[in-house]
């Protein structure tokens, strides 16, 4: 009898990523689409461009924190560097429409596929590290990755790249730029909000609750944890991605400190804090309460020049005396509130 | 690519002594992390701080070198530890690590914000001089200052050294360090060693930011880059073992005088970091081993 070959580790089956999990209520995925699709048409019901242009910042912050939320939320590691992702695929998807002359859709995806195949990369790294350590490396790879592009002359180096205005004429001129990009950052965070549920929900997702409350014991019960962790990373890196690829085109230029600002890394993580970590509608809501109250610091007279102070008050607020976020706390408060709020 | 012996000298020299200031920033951090397992990330801005601290202090004392103000700022920082771990880390201190990373960095948000409102991010600069040191005859010049700078470096060391294993508090510091609940059992007040083991790596976060004023420019933001110095050489020396630190410094501090004489000085942080993030993933504990 030949030898038997060792049994390759279980790998998941795409079933496991479908959200098929039991006794769910219709409101889980409903209410924070609902929240999603409102915020977004709000500036298409005013005509206002003004408005748009808000939006447009608060849908940004809105996929920042949602997909944030899988690797953050869910799966309890923290993240400093999430905005990499947003940067690297900026990056590509700006090097490919700029300089190669290809569609925005391509960028799209070549963006999302560039940010994906980083976090497949740094996800196969860390999987034997945990907690701080893993923070530390996102902090690394994050100073790492903008200080090798500063460098890379194919990308402008630090001085970046510019788009030649003409690209716009592709898609009805840069008026119509601006509108068709706005819709396709709804598009974007709507299906950050259905990845967020899809993965909330599903045996996957479930998985990677079990890795936030005890990895060992996560691991004793059969969750393969390091491929887990691994796949919760690319998901959360994906959309970043494309968002910044998108984000890139309509700016029109590029340089490394635009494209890796950590402090977008860390309002991403306030915003997942503030509406409730591990949450499906928690991020969406927190993204929007963070915008709010930024905008209402910045023109307050008296509050402006310590905006960041004031943020970071309410953080420690938070972190200290209501470490759920919102709606975790609701879900606490008011466990009626459980079935609907998810 | 031919190099003049004096100059690669003058490099290496530099880098060793910037590399000891350097540990000493990193010892604050490791230190903390060594003891109670959180990664202090308001480091940066105390840095900063402690720079603006003895730029002003200096002004008001009206003496003619920064020291006398370095020393008052040092002590200072001490109770200001402490008092950053009572409000901020003390409740989280149980908690995951999540926690923990977001009070620290909302001590940072909140230090920045000030400082922005107070200070602007306008450069300032120590206005002194030691003169410099010449060695071979002139073929090598050294600023005093920095002499200076790696010397009170290596004696702070020396003294937190022979704190932690020569006195009773430093005896305590590292049973907690060791293993908390036992340490409590046999009567140890835990909750006052956390408290002094946070409040001394803010002060030598303060006393290197303090040094370091008095070598270079600063601006408020500063901080953020010497505190990511900070994480690579605690990584590189092992994080939990601040004299590890001061070796890591040594090898930083290498690293930053070897890379110029081959490659623009603008590759120097990816060869840092990619260092940084490769350590951390082949060897978590750090080159001279750590608490893992």
């Amino acid at each position: 009898m030949s030898q038997r070959k060792p049994a390759l580790p279980p790998a998941f089956r795409l079933a496991d990523f479908w959200p098929a999990l039991p006794g769910r209520h219709w409101a889980n995925w409903a209410l924070p689409l609902l929240v999603v699709l409102g915020l977004g048409f709000f500036p298409l019901l005013t005509g206002k461009d003004v408005h748009r242009e808000t939006m447009f910042t608060l849908l940004r912050a809105v996929v920042m924190a949602v997909s944030l939320n899988i690797i953050l939320g869910y799966t309890g590691y923290v993240s400093f560097g999430h905005v990499v992702f947003f940067g690297l695929g900026g990056y590509v998807g700006f090097y490919l429409v700029a300089v190669q002359g290809r569609s925005l859709w391509e960028a799209l995806l070549a963006g999302g596929l560039a940010a994906g195949l980083l976090a497949w990369l740094i996800g196969i790294g860390i999987l034997r590290l945990r907690g701080a350590y893993f923070a530390l490396v996102t902090i690394g790879v994050n100073e790492a990755v903008k200080a090798f592009i500063q460098n890379f002359d194919p990308f402008g180096g630090p001085l970046g790249l510019t788009m030649n205005f003409a690209v716009y004429k592709a898609y009805g001129g840069p008026r119509a730029m601006l509108q068709m990009t706005y819709y396709v950052l709804l598009v974007l965070a709507v299906l950050a909000v259905l990845l967020a549920y899809a993965v909330r929900t599903s045996k996957f997702g479930l998985g990677l609750l079990s890795i936030r409350e005890d990895e060992d014991a996560a691991e004793v019960m059969g969750v393969v944890t390091p491929m887990a962790k691994t796949w919760a990373f690319v998901l959360s890196a994906v959309l970043p991605g494309m968002l910044g690829a998108l984000f890139f085109f309509r700016n029109g230029s590029i340089e490394p400190h635009e494209a890796f600002p950590l402090h977008l890394s860390i309002e991403a993580i306030v915003m997942v804090m503030l509406g409730g970590q591990g949450t499906v509608l928690g991020p969406v809501l927190g993204a929007a309460g963070y915008q709010a109250m930024r905008a209402f610091l910045l023109t307050n007279r008296y509050l402006k020049d310590i905006q960041l102070t004031v943020s970071g008050a309410l953080l420690l607020l938070i972190v200290l005396f209501i470490p759920a976020g919102l709606i975790g706390w609701l879900r606490r408060r008011f466990p009626a509130s459980r079935r609907v709020l998810l | 690519m031919a190099l003049e012996w004096t100059s690669v000298l003058s490099f290496l020299i530099d880098g060793l002594m910037l590399g000891f200031v350097f540990g000493v920033a990193a010892m604050g951090l490791t230190l903390i992390w060594g003891v109670m397992d959180v990664i202090n990330l308001a480091h940066g801005p105390i840095i900063a701080l402690s720079m603006f601290g003895v730029y002003l202090l200096m002004g008001a004392l009206g003496l003619g070198n920064p020291y006398p103000a370095l020393l008052l700022v040092t002590l200072l920082a001490l109770p200001v530890g402490m008092g950053i771990y009572y409000i901020a880390v003390h409740r989280v201190i149980d908690a995951p690590h999540l926690s923990s990373l977001l009070a620290t960095y909302s001590v940072n948000m909140m230090l920045m914000g000030v400082m922005n409102a107070v200070f602007g991010g306008a450069p300032r600069n120590i206005e002194f001089s030691l003169g410099s040191i010449k060695l071979f005859g002139g073929a090598i010049t050294i600023p005093t200052a920095r002499v200076v700078a790696a010397l009170a470096a290596v004696l702070i060391a020396a003294a937190l050294y022979a704190f932690l294993y020569r006195t009773r508090l430093g005896r305590y510091i590292r049973a907690v360090t060791d293993n908390r609940d036992a340490a409590e059992l046999v009567g140890v007040p835990s909750t006052t060693i956390l408290a002094l083991s946070f409040g001394l790596g803010v002060l030598l976060a303060a006393f290197a930011g303090g040094l370091i004023a008095t070598i270079f420019p600063f601006t408020i933001f500063d901080g953020g880059r010497y505190e990511l110095k900070s994480f690579v050489i605690g990584v590189l020396g092992g994080l939990g073992n601040p004299i590890g630190s001061l070796f890591g410094g040594l090898v930083l501090g290498l690293i930053e005088g070897i890379v110029p004489m081959f490659l623009e000085t603008s590759w120097t942080p990816v060869i840092e970091f990619a260092l940084f993030v490769l350590i951390l993933l082949v060897r978590p504990t750090g080159l001279f081993g750590g608490k893992s």
